[in-house]
């Protein structure tokens, strides 16, 4: 789940979309349904938008909306967070009701997932409650259809009395399908959709004490604001008469021993059984959700003795084939971009461009550039699409699943084990994906943890380190990948510990309840796995490394021209953190690489090469392959490069991060212990290592 | 004959139907909204690799419970 321009954007306001309406004629449509149903891809086959997409519950985190145009209209579509109902007992349920109610939307896509739409039942049947004119899209009909699931679409709409669309999630002919209907329903807005549902007696009598005061709100029924009321909410929205009522209403059930969570039972089970009711005879079941394809996989992936074997293999194989596939085109790009870098300088005196100034945007921005685009592009360009691979195929939430025992006995949950797989991607991305998780107690957990699985950002870096250090020789790319999925399970043995020891100081708590929904399993569409993971994930966050690295470069080159005195300041500066920096098993010229590439971790050795290059002892140097003799020559050992490996591993997180952090926590405390503990950790860590190596005389 | 029981009891491959929830407060919400009421019919799936949580087949859709939320989920043998 790499960082994509949305995952960090700001989700929809309240009442927000009345300013959206790009036309008055423009109509407003908020997208509802289940976690998981392909709200995200709908929406993003309406409006072309690429709002990102993957196979678990809770992909959606923030409001995205979009506009797409019909034949007479324009339609703005907000995309909701997926809930299972409207009672609003969840910041997301509060949110979507919210919207749904108040939010300005003239009327409600409610996706169904047609291979439960029983299930699906619940939310529609309480969207159809609120008034606002519905249309139902079954969605996913194919996998419906390949379960031999058949629905009697008449049936439904008969019943329903609202417009109903079948779509395939990825295919062009429903977007004109839903088009259409969209259409439709706003020029003869005559269907309004009628549930049929009847509460047990004691709640339909309270209602009809209530109704008589209730009217209208915003064009919310008042049968549904009575509901609410009853189950004392929206009390704000209505007048002091009905809200006495209500109260007097709540008292008598009470005294019937319908409390709260009683009434709420109540209401929910009238609304599965009515929704069961509904499909009855519209649906034909066949496998049911889960098919015996799904059995046999499951079988294997979370089986008792394959299982957590089956995950490292995975993360084995992800990292043996980045390797295996990043070496060859590291070589031609870094081979190809300093050709251009010497190019440049000629091209440069060939101008007559005085020195600070070649110095500047040569040797300095575009060396960086360079440095960063050969060690960090083809390493993202594989790893990427193979990890959105796995988020497509539905096999993310198992390791949720495997992982949850482990988990909560560090009083956390499974999903952190999710979060955490994210920030493999972008440990910011991974950050704001914390909301899936629901205890705030545990979603603090994940997300102090989160920066200790490296990033994107980090992996180049320690498969270079690995390769040139560590494992030798291009063939191996084998032992590196093992040596690096070690590392990972070094990364999770530190996250477990870190939560378990977080859990018993300062965020102490027993592990709350935990239901999780676990996808079927879906063949990913090969070609927009590639271009999604390319073009939303690789460039972007290759951008942003550019966009830091150039400047960084600049300023790099700046700093180590300035004299001061003898040295120049880069080499004081590093000089004056060559103490720590030994302590730690490094020099302080890593160290400061490190300071130095707080806005991007892809940029640290980068940063290091540059001051290495910069000291004055070196003369210039060309491709990746001269970087092993050349930092050698500046006194690394493989204990160094473990050591920096290590402290790549576990140190403070990048700015990017810090700042989701202090936007997603809100607390200065809780980011500056984001950025302490495993910073803390690395210190440690380094200093053990390097202490080690130099017992045995390796440093 | 009927005999009620704790889901956490239900093995793989058996199934059940739910009689009552004992649980409370979100979690009695979720399990309610996933379509959980008396009457459905539960299977389990199997036991995830660390021995909890347990996967069970609701109404469609695959849910982890764990064992210790499983004990408040009452259901008959079918």
């Amino acid at each position: 789940m790499g960082l994509t321009v949305k995952s960090t954007g700001r989700g929809i306001g309240r009442g927000e979309a009345h300013m959206l309406r790009p036309r008055p004629e423009d109509k407003i449509i908020a997208l509802a349904g289940n976690p998981n149903v392909g709200k995200s891809t709908i929406f993003n086959s309406l409006t072309g938008m690429k709002q990102h997409t993957g196979n678990w519950p809770g992909k959606t985190v923030s409001n995205a909306r979009g506009y797409c145009r019909g034949e007479k209209r324009g339609y703005v579509l907000v995309d909701l967070p997926g809930t299972y109902s409207l009672m609003a007992d969840s910041p997301e349920e509060e949110l979507a009701r919210d919207f749904i109610c108040f939010g300005g939307a003239d009327a409600v896509l409610v996706v169904c997932d047609a291979t439960c739409l029983d299930r699906n039942m619940n939310l529609l049947l309480q969207t159809l409650e609120t008034g606002r004119p519905v249309l139902l899209c079954l969605n996913l009909m194919d996998e419906a259809e390949a379960k031999g699931i058949h629905i009697d679409l008449e049936k439904l709409r008969e019943r329903l009395k609202l417009p109903v669309v079948a779509t395939v999630a990825r295919d062009k002919k429903s977007r004109e399908k839903l088009l259409k209907a969209l259409d439709r329903a706003f020029d003869a807005p005559a269907e309004r959709g009628e549930t049929g549902l009847s509460y047990p007696e004691p709640v339909e009598q309270a209602m009809e004490h209530l109704l008589p005061l209730a009217g209208e709100i915003e064009g919310v029924s008042p049968r549904f604001i009575c509901l609410r009321l009853l189950l004392g909410e929206m009390e704000d929205r209505v007048g002091l008469e009905l809200r006495n009522a209500a109260e007097e209403q709540r008292r008598l059930l009470s005294q019937e021993g319908i409390d709260r969570d009683r009434l709420q039972d109540m209401l929910v089970s009238t609304l599965v059984k009515t929704g069961e009711e509904i499909c009855r005879g519209a649906v034909e079941n066949g496998e049911k959700g889960y098919s015996q394809r799904d059995r046999t996989i499951d079988r294997l992936l979370t089986s008792k003795i394959f299982g957590y074997p089956m995950m490292i293999a995975l993360l084995a194989l992800i990292f043996y084939l980045t390797i295996k596939g990043a070496n060859y085109p590291s070589q031609w790009l870094s081979a190809g971009l300093f050709y251009i870098y010497d190019r440049l300088l000629k091209l440069f005196a060939w101008l007559g461009a005085p020195t600070w100034l070649t110095g500047l945007i040569v040797e300095g921005a575009y060396k960086t550039l360079a440095w960063v685009v050969s060690v960090m592009l083809p390493p993202m360009a594989i790893f990427f699409p193979l990890f959105t691979l796995l988020e497509d195929s539905g096999y993310l939430p198992r390791i949720a699943y495997n992982l949850d025992r482990p988990f909560c006995r560090c009083s956390s949950c499974g999903r952190q084990a999710l979060t955490m797989a994210m920030g493999f991607g972008c440990n910011a991305a991974g950050v704001v994906g914390c909301r899936i998780i629901n205890s705030p107690r545990e979603r603090l957990l994940a997300i102090i943890t989160n920066s200790l699985v490296p990033c994107n950002g980090r992996f180049p870096t320690i498969i270079a380190l690995i390769s040139m250090f560590l494992i030798s020789g291009r063939e191996n790319a084998l032992l590196s990948a093992l040596a690096l999925t070690g590392l990972i399970l070094l990364a999770v043995v530190l996250t477990l510990m870190s939560t378990k020891l977080l859990g018993m100081t300062l965020l102490k708590g027993e592990s709350s309840a935990f239901v999780l929904e676990l996808p079927p399993y879906r063949r990913p569409e090969l070609g927009k796995v590639i271009v999604r993971s390319v073009f939303d994930r690789t460039l972007f966050v290759l951008g942003r490394a550019a966009a830091v690295a150039a400047p960084a470069g600049a300023a790099l080159w700046l700093l180590a021209n300035i004299r001061l005195g003898e040295a120049n300041l880069l080499t004081a500066l590093a000089a004056g953190l060559e103490p720590l920096g030994s302590l730690l098993g490094m020099d302080g010229v890593i160290l400061l690489a490190f300071i130095l590439g707080f806005p991007a971790n892809e940029i640290v050795l980068p940063i290091a090469v540059m001051i290495y290059s910069t000291g004055g002892s070196l003369t210039e140097l060309g491709e990746l392959t001269a970087l092993a003799p050349m930092l050698r020559a500046q006194g690394w050992t493989a204990v160094t490069a473990l050591c920096v490996i290590l402290f790549s591993l576990c140190h403070w997180p990048c700015s990017t991060t810090l700042l989701t952090i202090k936007k997603e926590t809100g607390s200065l405390k809780w980011t500056a212990l984001s950025a302490l503990l495993p910073t803390a950790i690395g210190l440690l860590l380094c200093a053990g290592v390097a202490a080690l190596g130099r017992l045995a005389g390796l440093l | 004959m009927e005999s009620s029981f704790g889901l956490h009891s239900l093995r793989p491959g058996e199934t059940a139907l739910v009689k009552c929830l004992n649980s409370s407060g979100a979690l009695r919400r979720r399990l309610l909204d996933m379509g959980m009421v008396e009457g459905t019919r539960v299977e389990c799936l199997g036991v995830s690799p660390g021995g909890d949580p347990k996967a069970f087949l609701v109404r469609g859709s695959m849910l982890a419970i764990r064992d210790r939320d499983c004990r408040d989920i009452i259901v008959n043998r079918s």
